[in-house]
């Protein structure tokens, strides 16, 4: 699987996507520059990674979502291309529209990072098929806005077609946000942004290990 | 104070060239806080009387603040160095050797006044600050740890200033992508009008790369790089030099506003330029912005260290505002910028890089051979001074001191012995200091850069964090009892360093070297001089015995508001190596059924502790004497507890401080979700379960590994006592000849424990 990371100006876990594609498909990912990066040609992959992009001082993800490499990642969703938007990423996906709803501030006005227990919702999915055995995986998140928000409509429609691929476990929503929702997949299934780290539960530190199912579905998807 | 700064703008370039190179009087000196036996040095060393802007220079670089006058010669008793040292104190940051060819670099410093003005950016400064110290000298920074201390939860401004410190600490490092994986709160009357907040910062670089503010040669350009100058923190390094009185908060504009974003940036820039051969020096611009850097710059240049001169065109200075004097450029304090000595045919190389990241770089000057500090706005020079007085000769003051009064013992037979071991152990596990600090550190992103190996999620001793690409880890942690540094500053400052010494070996760790930050009050009184003189002695004292040596550091006096200055706090930051990850313990690990062993001696001393603070509820003199430090005791059970978790006998260690055995014991049951059956004897039972005696670990030990354990231990001639079984839903004392159970449900506990914190947080007076 050939895989790329956007590298924004305040990205700060696009090192940490780059160890986990490296460790889980074997070839480091391409590191593209926001200014003047391309994406390569044959990507399966684009992770778009967490961190503060832009400091995070207009709406988070919104100075992103207009840097010159979004019609690039445009052009590679409208291929069918995989995208994964963490975090940060995820808000970016939703400015860019690729995704749809909204991150707003954490319920509890906090920045909160913790061991979340997540449910997943669905196995049959390009990100979840690696979770056949098990439903419930703890992910660490760690963020101020994610806190999804979408009408009811939209809402309805994500749950109506499985497109709601992580919902934080009953009662313990970290951020509000709307029906327990943490991650989300576009209409094909190809794109998904999920407010939990799995680049940060790959094994051998603190986050554990339940974050290498993403990837390792990613990798008899694509 | 009456500041110059305040002058109206001017637009008028003659007359601001006229009122730039004014010529001062010692009244203009005092109002800079050059007192009148440093005017006639000045005067001396100059031989003429300086104008406006090279007074604003002096006063700076003159301050407590920037030239430690009344610590310096006291801070020359520490040892500084070890095999591991590679740079000491002196530079941005100490650097030690981690083995194949890498080397750490921390320090630790204090943004305590601007942090009790305005606590959010007070704080995120203090980080952003820490973090320039280490990165420019070519680390990557790969962790935080932050030291607080609070005022009374009572007193009316703590829940404000615990809430806009956390958010600053947070906001700055989780958008700077560095993970805050340690730290200590602590809450304490004596902090109501001067809260204490210490950042450590800890990097990893190649030992080929590492960058020093000392070296440059003349001839080369000298580099403005990252957020442009404004009038932000004008002479912040003089307000934190002196004492608070009752309205200092319209202090608020000497508080610089910080940006992590461009900090982030500034890393990037910065790291991508050191991978290349461009930079011969380089400084952050701190406190004292554009004159320190430049300064220690020349000070220390030279390829000897003779020291070099600067000429700047201050007209080519990034500019935020307009209008900005020379006197308010060479002073602002904005956040951001570094200043760096090129090699000449390097300029469009670092201009290149700088530009991709969208920040400000300029060449604003060159290195000269002349050892003067010129310094030129539109066309005109108006400051022409040596270098050397500035930074060599600034005062060295030798401080009246007394004694430090000694205190009686605590006699505890005056006091009656508890009637429910299970209800004084509640109230210790939830008071201030003893309480889950959850609410704090859920707020910070501990887990980014993916080397976390444990944080303060586990609430353990220290913490670990991989050596990225490697399997080892660095070991850090950071350490303080003030009550024992104010019972007795000499062994309070020995039991600073020691406790240090026993987290990192805790965890597997081997200690290797320390950064400090000397909180203290006000230095012209002979008897808070004292205390100063005493705690540096006693961790001089300690450091020496246990090979474990101060790197860097930092010094914050003149922590005393209304003539009451805070308990005497010298913070420790330690940092040791692992080896091999695959051998290292946390206080999290003890199974169902593993027993519970005391390493050392058995508990006898309450003075300065937990219980009779909280539950006897004593103060200042009553609190008596801290426990007695035996330092050959600190390295022989270190060394024996590092071995026992190297050899797998142990499931978890816990280093015994505050709250003794009984919360020690507590506290690895609830990190693993069990309770805990303690035994103690009949006699001195108070004493043995929370009493604070030095150098003891609790290890949880599976009963297939007690024979093990027991004959490590009696072939170093160590004494270990069974304490207690983990087992069960509480915790259950089992006292000699008890006739009834004092238990502690674990539930109840662990309520009370994670509850305080959020509950005060979250009430309204």
């Amino acid at each position: 699987m050939k895989t790329a990371v956007i590298v924004f100006p305040g990205s700060n876990c696009d090192r940490d996507a780059h160890d986990a594609l490296a460790k889980v498909t074997g070839q480091a990912p391409a590191m593209v520059w926001h200014k003047d990066g391309t994406i390569p040609e044959g990507t399966d992959l684009v992770m778009v990674p967490g961190g503060f992009s832009y400091g995070d001082y207009l709406r988070c993800g919104a100075m992103a979502g207009n840097s010159p490499v979004i019609s690039q990642l445009h052009d590679h969703a409208a291929r069918g291309g995989y995208v994964l938007g963490v975090c940060n990423g995820f808000q970016i996906l939703c400015e860019t529209g690729l995704l749809p709803g909204a991150l707003m501030r954490n319920a509890s006005l906090h920045f909160v990072c913790r061991p979340q227990a997540l449910k997943i919702e669905s196995t049959n999915t390009a990100y979840t098929s690696a979770y056949s055995d098990t439903s419930d995986v703890v992910i660490p998140v760690a963020h101020h806005d994610g806190n999804y928000f979408a009408d009811d409509t939209t809402l309805n429609t994500l749950e109506g077609e499985g497109r709601v691929a992580f919902r934080y476990a009953s009662g313990q929503n970290p951020n509000g946000s709307a029906r327990d929702i943490a991650g989300i997949l576009s209409e094909n299934g190809r794109i998904l942004g999920m407010m939990p780290h799995p680049e940060r539960a790959i094994g051998g530190h603190e986050g554990g290990t339940d974050g290498l199912g993403v990837f390792e579905s990613l990798l008899s998807a694509a | 104070m009456a500041i110059a700064a305040k002058a109206p703008v001017m637009t008028d370039k003659t007359a601001i060239l006229a009122h730039l190179t004014a010529e001062q009087d010692d009244t203009a000196g005092l109002e800079h806080g050059i007192k009148a036996d440093e005017w006639e040095r000045l005067v001396t060393r100059l031989g003429r009387k300086p104008n406006l802007v090279e007074l604003g220079i002096y006063s700076v670089m003159w301050s407590e603040h920037c030239s430690y006058k009344s610590s310096r010669r006291h801070l020359s008793k520490f040892p500084t160095k070890n095999a591991r040292v590679i740079q000491g104190p002196g530079e941005n940051a100490g650097v030690i050797d981690i083995g194949d060819g890498q080397a750490a670099i921390f320090k630790m410093e204090s943004h305590n006044h601007p942090s009790y003005i305005e606590p959010y950016q007070g704080a995120a400064t203090g980080v952003g600050g820490i973090l320039r110290d280490v990165f420019t000298m070519g680390a990557r920074p790969i962790a935080l740890v932050n030291a607080l201390r609070f005022g009374s939860p009572d007193h009316p401004k703590t829940r404000s200033l615990v809430a806009g410190v956390v958010a600053g600490i947070g906001g700055y490092g989780n958008c700077v992508g560095v993970p805050t994986v340690a730290g200590e709160t602590q809450f304490d009357e004596g902090y109501n009008g001067n809260i204490l907040v210490n950042a450590m910062a800890v990097g990893l670089a190649d030992q080929d790369k590492i960058f020093y503010a000392r070296g440059a040669t003349p001839g080369n350009p000298i580099f403005y790089v990252g957020s442009k100058t404004g009038r932000d923190g004008i002479h912040g390094a003089t307000m934190a030099s002196a004492e608070f009185s009752e309205g200092d908060e319209e202090k608020r504009p000497t508080v610089q506003v910080g940006d992590p974003f461009t900090e982030k940036l500034l890393i990037e820039a910065c790291l991508e330029l050191m991978a290349t051969d461009a930079i011969q020096a380089i400084q952050d611009m701190g406190a004292a912005g554009l004159t320190s850097s430049s300064v220690e710059m020349a000070a220390s240049g030279g390829e000897n260290g003779e020291g070099i001169g600067v000429v700047m065109d201050l007209d080519k200075v990034p500019q935020r505002e307009e209008g900005m004097t020379a006197y308010e450029i060479m002073l602002s304090e904005s956040q951001e910028r570094m200043l760096m000595v090129l090699y000449p045919d390097k300029i469009d190389v670092a201009k290149a890089v700088f530009d991709k990241y969208d920040l400000s770089a300029e060449v604003i000057g060159e290195t000269t051979d002349n050892g003067h500090l010129v310094l030129k706005q539109f066309g005109e020079t108006v400051c022409d001074i040596p270098v050397a007085p500035l930074a060599d000769d600034a005062p060295n003051y030798d401080r009246p001191w007394t004694e430090p009064p000694k205190r009686a013992p605590l006699d505890i037979s005056k006091y009656p012995e508890p009637e429910d071991y299970g209800e004084v152990l509640l109230k210790l596990m939830s008071s201030p200091d003893m309480a889950s600090k959850r609410w704090i550190w859920e707020q910070y992103d501990r887990h980014v850069m993916g080397d976390t190996v444990d944080s303060s999620q586990s609430q353990g001793d220290a913490a670990i964090v991989r050596i990225h690409g490697t399997n080892k880890a660095l070991a850090i942690c950071s350490d303080c009892n003030p009550h024992y540094v104010a019972a007795d500053p000499y062994e309070g400052g020995k039991a600073a360093v020691a406790e240090a010494y026993r987290n990192l070996s805790a965890v597997g760790a081997m200690p290797i070297a320390i950064t400090d930050n000397l909180n203290f009050g006000n230095p012209e009184k002979p008897a808070t001089m004292g205390y100063i003189v005493k705690a540096i002695e006693g961790m001089a004292e300690a450091c020496r015995e246990l090979n474990f040596p101060v790197v860097s550091g930092n010094v914050s006096l003149y922590n005393e508001t209304d003539g009451v200055a805070i308990p005497p706090t010298p913070v420790v930051g330690g940092v040791g190596l692992i080896e091999d990850l695959s051998k290292v313990a946390t206080l999290k690990g003890a199974q169902d059924g593993d027993l519970a062993f005391m390493i050392g001696s058995d508990g006898s001393e309450l003075g300065a502790s937990l219980y009779a603070r909280q539950i006897l509820s004593l103060k200042g003199n009553d609190l008596g004497t801290p426990p007695v430090m035996h330092l050959d005791r600190t390295v022989s059970i270190a060394s024996a507890v590092r071995k026992l978790v190297g050899s797998d006998v142990v499931r978890a260690v816990h280093d015994t401080s505050e709250g003794g055995l009984a919360c020690a014991v507590t506290e690895m049951g609830l990190a693993s979700g069990l309770g805990t059956e303690i035994f103690a004897p009949a006699d001195n039972t108070t004493a043995y379960l929370f009493g604070e005696d030095h150098d003891r670990y609790v290890v949880a030990v599976s009963p297939a590994h007690e024979e093990a354990l027991r004959t490590e231990l009696a072939q170093s001639g160590i004494p270990v006592t069974q304490v207690g079984v983990f087992t069960g839903d509480g915790i259950a004392f089992k006292i000699v000849g008890a006739t009834s159970e004092h238990y502690l449900p674990l539930s109840r506990l662990r309520e009370a424990h994670e509850g305080w914190l959020p509950t005060y947080m979250n009430s309204v007076d």
